[in-house]
């Protein structure tokens, strides 16, 4: 048998397979497919303060092995997810991670007190990458200075692991990841969605309502891959990897190029089984190649 | 409850240019389906093709475990289904979505415009056993595009439209003459097809008081409630059309 278990900061996973935010909504949604007490962590779909009805339709455009999503946040805010979402999800059988987003500090660290309350919510995911709002979002993420303010303020009404989501739309990924690293981050994350833009030629219009979104899928995947090579090099907290993760294989070369675990996001849409399938794939992975622990996979590229 | 399976293609049948019916079956019973639910289809080793496709199932044999689709080819997903071979396998999740109401007793209409015909094989069957009076009117481009006439007639009254007017009265499927009879006088219309053609007849059914349901066809990336990619403004706010429609009364609908 061999060990897939894996900590990060404090917790304790079983597996490194996770699904990301805003690809697998409360976990709910896939219990028809499988259950999801077999996953490492569930990052829930992203939490704000108040309603936000996110942006008009249309926010999707497929694009070659990919897609661009310019959904923009919609849930139905904190309060609605503690009376009506929490209590049908708290007793998975898995970590469920709160991913949190705000448009000013303040907001996020009003978000942050009341998930703080929350007994089965292990951690949050600091969404500071978000490219589909307009105020806040991405805006914090791409700036080192407002980066270390946001993680900061978070980090000081917040005890339990932090992680922080890094939006690859930076000239220098390593820079934030050791902003945030010195800001009190636990772990961090990557990749967000990478800004991009779709149009009709036919009809000389853009194909999103916000004409740009957040591409994600294979597409991007070599590049997210770079980027948490070089943050893994950067930084000593532990990395949360994706972008366009699709099966094991894609799985085993972010945990070599130094992700502790990863997360699978779009790949959710095409196969809603997939991550058990990736569960599976890095067992085979470490027997055909007598690793007997998981932990010996991170970072272990060879020259 | 949905599920995600394996079903080989059974056959597939041109009707015109650029429609054919998809019949897929199973060694598993087929779920339980109701007019108006829909499937989530992917297409494999097609470059380009990367979400899957999301269609109205046409008809549902229990007997053999098959289902099928009625496929209108507009581009690389489409197209690429046409041409499977007979015992590919096809990766599908279903059923999907929510389903029209059927009263019972009632005169109803059914409008439906190019695939959006799709979903009113099942209907019409499930409205006729309910003691339903029915008319169906479909419209097309041409007579090449008024499909599955014969199908209607088992259910009811049958009328159609075609622009270039090859076929029934010549116009767009709301210039039909029907819509302007002063014994218009139905308790609920069903519509399917292009966003236009829906609007259209759900201003006409709003004008005279009667309720209308449509069947919407939005861009899906999930079809099963996690992206919120497919949203549609309601009166009570962003609704989700793969979980919450695709069946929707248009009064609601932010039209
Ligand atoms: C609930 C639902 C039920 C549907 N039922 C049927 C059906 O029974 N029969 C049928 O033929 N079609 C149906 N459609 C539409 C069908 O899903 C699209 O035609 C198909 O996805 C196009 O794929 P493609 O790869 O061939 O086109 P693409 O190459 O992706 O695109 C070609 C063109 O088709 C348009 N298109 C893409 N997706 C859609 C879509 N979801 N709706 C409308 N236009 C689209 C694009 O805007 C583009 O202009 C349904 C859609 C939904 C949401
Ligand atoms: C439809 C959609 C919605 C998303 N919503 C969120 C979100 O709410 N919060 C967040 O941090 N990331 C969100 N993401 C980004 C994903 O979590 C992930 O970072 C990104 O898609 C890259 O991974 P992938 O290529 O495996 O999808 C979203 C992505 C998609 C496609
Ligand atoms: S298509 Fe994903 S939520 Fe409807």
């Amino acid at each position: 048998m061999v060990d897939l278990s894996i900590k990060i900061h404090e917790l304790e996973l079983k597996n490194p397979v996770a699904t990301a935010s805003g690809t697998f909504g409360y976990g709910e949604e896939f219990t028809d497919f499988f259950d999801p007490g077999a996953l490492g962590a569930i990052f829930i779909k992203g939490l704000t303060l108040k309603n936000r009805d996110g942006n008009p339709y249309p926010r999707m455009a497929e694009t070659a092995s990919g897609m661009l999503n310019a959904v923009g946040l919609q849930n139905k805010g904190i309060e609605h997810f503690i009376e009506n979402i929490y209590p049908a999800i708290k007793n998975y059988n898995t970590h469920i991670i709160a991913n949190v987003n705000g448009s000013t500090v303040e907001e996020y660290i009003s978000l942050t007190e009341k998930i703080n309350e929350l007994d089965h919510i292990p951690a949050i995911e600091l969404n500071i990458s978000c490219p589909n709002v307009k105020e806040g979002g991405m805006a914090f993420g791409v700036s080192c200075p407002s980066a270390i303010a946001v993680t900061n303020a978070v980090r000081k009404v917040y005890d339990k692991t932090l992680i922080v989501k890094l939006s690859p739309n930076v000239t220098d990924i390593a820079e934030m990841a050791l902003a945030v690293e010195g800001a009190g981050a636990d772990t961090i994350s990557l990749v967000n969605t990478f800004l991009g833009m779709a149009i009709d030629a036919e009809t000389r219009k853009p194909l999103l309502s916000t004409i740009t979104g957040g591409l994600s899928g294979p597409c991007i995947k070599p590049i997210a891959l770079r980027m948490v090579w070089q943050v893994y090099q950067a930084v000593k907290i532990p990395v949360f990897g994706m972008g366009g993760i699709m099966n094991a294989a894609d799985a085993i070369e972010f945990i070599l190029s130094g992700s502790s675990a990863i997360q699978v996001g779009t790949a959710n849409f095409i196969d809603p089984q997939i991550s058990l399938k990736i569960i599976k794939g890095i067992e085979e992975y470490m027997e055909r190649h007598g690793v007997e622990n998981v932990k010996e996979l991170v970072g272990a590229l060879e020259d | 409850m949905k599920r995600i399976e394996d079903l080989s293609v059974k056959n597939i049948s041109w009707l015109n240019s650029n429609s054919y019916v998809l019949e897929l079956s199973g060694t598993k019973a087929i779920p339980d389906i109701l007019p108006g639910n829909f499937a989530e289809i992917r297409v494999d080793h097609h470059p380009g093709v990367f979400l899957r496709r999301p269609f109205s199932y046409l008809d549902v044999d229990e007997k053999n475990n098959s289902i099928s689709f009625f496929v209108k080819v507009v581009g690389k997903g489409s197209r690429k289904l046409g041409t499977l071979e007979k015992g590919e396998l096809v990766n599908v999740i279903h059923p999907l979505g929510n389903a029209f109401s059927i009263p019972d007793n009632k005169k109803v209409l059914i409008t439906g415009g190019g695939s959006g015909i799709a979903p009113f094989i099942m209907l019409g069957r499930e409205l006729k056993s309910r003691g339903n009076e029915i008319t169906i009117i479909t419209g097309g481009r041409s007579s090449e595009d008024i499909l599955f006439s014969e199908e209607f007639k088992a259910y009811g009254e049958v009328l159609c439209t075609t622009e270039d007017g090859s076929l029934g009265e010549k116009g767009i499927l709301t210039e039909h003459p029907i819509f302007t009879k002063d014994n218009f006088d139905f308790d609920l219309i069903y519509t399917c097809g292009p966003e236009g053609m829906m609007k259209a007849v759900a201003k006409i059914a709003r004008d005279k008081g009667i309720a209308c349901e449509a069947s919407l066809e939005h861009l899906m990336a999930c079809g099963f409630g996690v992206c919120l990619c497919c949203i549609q403004e309601t009166t009570e706010g962003n609704k989700c059309v793969c979980t919450e429609g695709p069946v929707f009364n248009t009064n609601d609908l932010k039209w």
